[in-house]
């Protein structure tokens, strides 16, 4: 390890629940629900209508920006309504509702790589471009924008494997159960850099998993390094990871290519081999689920769209005392107010809750204790900037760089006053944007003004 | 099987676990790291320095709960940490002290210099050190030392054997007339005079450690503080035996009791890891400063109020390097921002 990030913090992991349960394939539900934006950017347009059938893996979505992915259909069936539905960021969003027909028929443009080993970086960004890759551990920033705009300026590939969230496993199974797509994809992603050597930050906490990737590497003489790093939250935060490994750090408001890294997740590399080497687009999520209100933790493979009842069915039902679903981790993930919501693309985890996790207070009191400052992975300090949030100081906040917070939830967690302060700085830096844009907007005006 | 419609379902944002440890537990610990110079005082002199800090406890409590049910505030007693500055208050006045003067600190800790302010988290001295610097309007009774081994009557009229401090032989520059009353050892067990929860080093060092494996305080401004003490009085002793003077600066007086139990306080200490050093160096040169040319022959109190004062400008100027930001200098009063 080149350097360690300063901070973070080390919660209780809660792996053991699910990180040796091997991964079970969920049947495909009755019905999907697709909703049209499931990563950053621009969502996408429906490419077909109500009535009709659609195969397993044929595009439902059309992209309509740059950053943008197209959406597929994760079972065939039929379509039956394009219509907004609850989406589990906590609004009601476009959705193509799929009935299922049990049949699974693949979509006749499914086709592996002609040529796999002789794509040129135009085509493979391509093939990544159409499968609808996006960063499947969670960011879900649209995998070929990031391709194309670290092209010629990455010289360290890293693939995140950190899984630093607690209770999530689902990319320590796909390692252990899936190795050779991971290789495989990080020996696409060195050949489409150019890079020597791509290299899989796993933090020691899984330790088997490591061990069989540089079983595999040596044994197929990959052009891949396993980095075992320290378990420490927020391990597998991209600007965190790119310092555990090159020393580097990304400057203020700049992304992993300013310093010359690319950083994917496990389930991104082994997606980008599946549509090289299958053809196979993005229709299908490894999820745990888990946490003290799932009767029987999993981790199960399911389908694209897939109601979130349907993965606790599976899982033996909910206690009668859950109190809160969440998507992703539990120091980052959403909380969903309702069970209908749908798996998307960055569904790693499923959580209930049933036991008092949370640990809050009638009457939060900072007390100046300052643990804030010393767990901030991004050197800030919460615990004044959530005093200038109190007061709405937006100018105080800027000077205290509230932008460059990375809401990874260090601070919350380790208070012991119990203060909100990412959700604080979550609404401060809204305000800000909210800000900008309106300042922005009235020089644009005030410059029309003098050009009329 | 559930009904997942049925479940009462919270939305509330990111993270969605917290850290067991709570204010509450924190000030726990600190009772808990207390307790054996607490033990030691009651060997030392006698079953009053339990009584004196029980009353000190109830006092401040007590004053705590009245405030808020006066002024109509939720109740805070709770967080126990007007029970640590009860405790603390006992702590820095003799043994003899009389009762009611304990709660006269235990008021002026809790009321004027706490919640006066706005309560836990909002005064910017440490109360219970504020206290004793108001106290010495009673200049007798703060400083009527108990000789080692008393057994201060319970009520009443306190008669005791006195006999001068360490620190008292210490500014009169009679490091051997010391040296013949208390030896190192005696030093460093606490079988001295003194304040009643100071005497003990090794007991204090106890609550140190326990302190610092409980995570609760940090290392940086006792090691700074009682670091910078220890360098300057060995590199200016007064006598020829430069590390027998270091090490009864460093074991006599308040010295132990202050850089561990108080410049640590959270409210009065800096946040940044640099500026907790900063202050406790900036402890230490007060301390000695006072010791060495002040009239008095104590500084360790005035030193961390002295310091109290100053966290505003450390925090406020000497703030961390920006992820991902070049080094730069020490003191610049605004970064440029680039945008």
């Amino acid at each position: 390890m080149a350097q360690p990030f300063f901070g973070g913090i080390h919660p209780n992991d809660k792996k053991a629940a699910t990180n040796k349960k091997p991964i079970e394939k969920l049947p495909p539900p009755q019905q999907v629900v697709i909703p049209m934006s499931l990563h950053i950017g621009a969502p996408c347009r429906p490419c077909v209508s109500v009535g009709d059938h659609v195969n397993l893996g044929q595009r439902i979505g059309e992209a309509t920006a740059f950053v943008s992915a197209p959406i597929h259909a994760s079972i065939s069936g039929t379509v039956t309504a394009i219509e907004p539905r609850p989406h589990f960021n906590g609004t009601d969003m476009l959705s193509v509702v799929i009935e299922n027909d049990y049949e699974d028929t693949l979509d006749p443009s499914i086709k592996p790589a002609e040529h796999p080993e002789d794509l040129t970086a135009e085509e493979l960004t391509e093939i990544v471009k159409n499968a609808g890759i996006v960063g499947l551990g969670g960011a879900t920033f649209p995998t070929h924008v990031k391709i194309s705009s670290g092209l010629g300026k990455v010289d360290t590939v890293i693939v995140n494997a950190a899984e630093c969230e607690p209770y999530n496993t689902s990319d320590h199974r796909i390692l252990l159960e899936y190795p050779e797509e991971v290789i495989g994809g990080a020996r696409l992603l060195a050949r489409l850099f150019q890079v020597d050597k791509v290299h899989i930050g796993i933090e020691d906490n899984k330790r088997n998993a490591a061990q069989l990737l540089q079983q595999r590497i040596a044994e197929e003489n990959a052009p891949v390094v396993v980095d075992v790093l320290h378990t420490r939250y927020p391990q597998g935060a991209e600007k965190q990871l790119c310092q555990s490994i090159t020393g580097r750090q990304v400057p203020p408001g700049g992304l992993p290519a300013a310093i010359g890294c690319a950083v994917f997740s496990v389930d991104t590399t082994a997606a980008i081999w599946r549509a090289v080497y299958q053809g196979m687009p993005v229709i299908r999520r490894i999820v745990t689920v888990s946490g003290s209100g799932v009767m029987e933790p999993k981790n199960l493979e399911c389908r694209i769209g897939t109601p979130l009842s349907c993965l606790f069915d599976a899982c033996g039902g909910l206690s009668e005392t859950t109190y809160k679903i969440l998507m992703g981790g539990p120091m980052m993930g959403n909380a969903q107010h309702t069970a209908d919501v749908p798996v998307g693309k960055c569904t790693n985890a499923v959580l209930a809750f049933a036991r008092e996790e949370e640990r809050t207070s009638p009457h939060p009191t900072c007390i100046r204790c300052g643990r804030c400052a010393d767990v901030c992975p991004m050197h800030l300090q919460p615990v004044f900037l959530y005093q200038y949030a109190q007061r709405d100081m937006l100018p105080e906040l800027e000077a205290g760089h509230v932008m460059d917070c990375i809401e990874c939830g260090a601070c919350t967690y380790i208070c012991p006053g119990r203060l909100h302060l990412v959700h604080a700085f979550r609404t401060a830096k809204q305000k800000i944007n909210t800000a900008r844009a309106a300042a922005k907007a009235a020089q644009q005006a005030k410059a029309d003004g003098k050009e009329g | 099987m559930t009904d997942y419609n049925d479940l009462k379902l919270r939305a509330s944002s990111s993270p969605h676990i917290r850290a067991k440890d709570d204010t509450r537990s924190a000030m726990l610990d600190v009772m808990i790291a207390l307790l054996p110079a607490l033990a030691f005082a009651v060997f030392n002199f006698g079953l009053r320095a339990l009584t004196l800090t029980a009353v000190s406890v109830a006092g401040a409590v007590a004053f705590e709960a009245l405030y808020r049910l006066i002024m109509k505030k939720h109740q805070t007693v709770g967080d126990l940490s007007a029970a640590v500055t009860g405790m603390l208050v006992a702590f820095i006045c003799p043994v003899t002290a009389p009762y009611w003067m304990i709660l006269i600190g235990d008021f002026f800790a809790i009321v004027i210099v706490k919640q006066l302010y706005g309560g836990l988290g909002q005064n910017f001295v440490n109360p219970a050190l504020a206290a004793r610097a108001f106290l010495f309007s009673w200049a007798t009774q703060m400083s009527t030392w108990a000789a080692p081994g008393t057994q201060a009557a319970l009520f009443g009229a306190v008669d005791v054997t006195t006999q001068a401090t360490p620190m008292s032989y210490l500014s009169t520059n009679s490091l051997a007339d010391l040296q013949a009353v208390y030896g190192l050892d005696d030093m460093f067990v606490g079988t001295i005079g003194g304040s009643l929860g100071e005497v003990s080093a090794v007991c204090l060092l106890l609550g140190f450690l326990y302190l610092l494996g409980r995570k609760v305080i940090s290392w940086h401004i006792p090691v700074s503080f009682v670091g910078t003490v220890a360098l300057l009085t060995f590199l200016f002793p007064r006598g020829n035996d430069p590390l027998t003077w270091m090490l009864y600066n460093v074991l006599g007086g308040g010295l132990l009791l202050g850089a561990i139990f108080m410049a640590t306080d959270y409210v009065t200490s800096p946040i940044s890891r640099r500026n907790r050093i900063i202050y406790g160096v900036g402890c230490g040169l007060i301390t000695v400063f006072i010791r060495y040319f002040g009239s008095y022959s104590e500084g360790v109190c005035y030193s961390i109020l002295c310091m109290n004062l100053c966290v505003w400008l450390l925090d406020k100027y000497l703030k961390p390097r920006r992820f991902g930001a070049a080094r730069k200098p020490l003191f610049r009063r605004k970064e440029a921002e680039e945008k």
